[in-house]
């Protein structure tokens, strides 16, 4: 889903920038919730896997391939600040460093994959908690999130091309959305892989979205 | 740092080295989504900054697997060095 430069026209990418720009002050401002002694690694490490895990496109459908993205699983694991700036991270080091994602697009990709996708699988995984009266309701919480997370992001993805003038939108996003809801369920089964993993071998560390309860 | 911090950067180490020479080589959504709807040539064939391990292919190695797993292995340390270090100063400024 990273957007390369020519996509987004001038308007588009250069206010995606501001308004990423303006969540990453807020998240390295102190308003973020504070990453606990414990949590420092923890982050190092979130960021290293789902860049790694990033670079493995898996095929899914007719000639398509999708990978994972992260976003719900860094929220879950330390939090939507955090996870913020997890994938800004990722992102950065992947324009710059390795050429995907154009530079110019670099706030939008931000912006989608920072922005929209935690804060749409946040949500959803928060939905999921309070409704939700089973003990596994993370389980579920963890995996609609995921899906969330990638197929909101589509759709922002969608209305930023058309908004760009590089295709139209009834177009860009029933496209868009359709291929990314078959990416959002590989999303889902590696976030919660990776979190059953995690509860296997270091329960403690999944607080389950309680990290960044006040 | 203690000894799970080394287990989760060996696991991704090891995607990134083994599994990334197997991925798939087919267009991902967003790619796929503008050849089918014909916006695909809008793409710069020029980007705006060379990068030094473009298209995560470590250049001057002629085995793209190797090339593939080397930049893998490169861009995973740097992300965790760089995500370690960014946690340190947003948890130090309310610590």
């Amino acid at each position: 889903m990273h957007i390369p430069d020519g996509f987004l026209d001038t308007k588009t990418w250069s206010s995606l920038a501001v308004a990423s720009g303006a969540v990453m002050a807020v998240a390295l401002s102190g308003k973020a919730k504070r990453i606990s002694e414990e949590q420092v690694p923890l982050m190092g490490v979130a960021a290293a896997f789902i860049f790694a895990a990033q670079m493995i496109n898996l095929p899914v459908a007719g000639g398509t391939s999708g990978h994972f993205m992260g976003a719900m699983l860094a929220a879950i694991l330390l939090g939507p600040w955090a996870a913020f700036l997890i994938m800004a991270t990722v992102l950065i080091v992947q324009c710059l460093v390795f050429q995907d994602g154009g530079l110019l697009a670099l706030g939008a990709n931000i912006f989608n994959m920072g922005v929209v996708a935690v804060g749409s699988g946040w949500l959803v995984y928060n939905l999921a908690k309070r409704l939700m009266t089973t003990e596994k309701w993370w389980r579920i919480g963890s995996f609609s999130g995921a899906w969330i997370s990638i197929v909101l992001s589509a759709a922002v993805v969608a209305v930023e091309l058309s908004l760009s003038g590089a295709v139209a939108l009834r177009q860009a996003l029933p496209a868009m959305v359709g291929v990314h809801a078959i990416i959002g369920l590989v999303e889902g089964v590696i976030t919660l892989a990776v979190l059953e993993f995690i509860y296997k071998v270091r329960p403690d560390l999944l607080t389950f979205g309680g990290a960044a309860d006040e | 740092m203690n000894k799970w911090v080394w287990v989760g950067l060996a696991i991704s180490l090891a995607v990134a080295a083994v599994l990334s020479p197997f991925a798939s080589p087919w267009p991902d959504g967003l790619e796929r989504v503008a050849e089918d709807l014909g916006f695909d040539e809008l793409a710069s064939e020029i980007p705006a900054l060379a990068s030094p391990i473009p298209d995560y292919l470590v250049p001057g190695i002629s085995s793209e697997g190797l090339a593939t797993s080397l930049a893998g292995i490169i861009g995973t340390i740097l992300v965790f060095g760089i995500a370690l270090g960014l946690a340190k100063v947003v948890g130090e400024r309310r610590g």
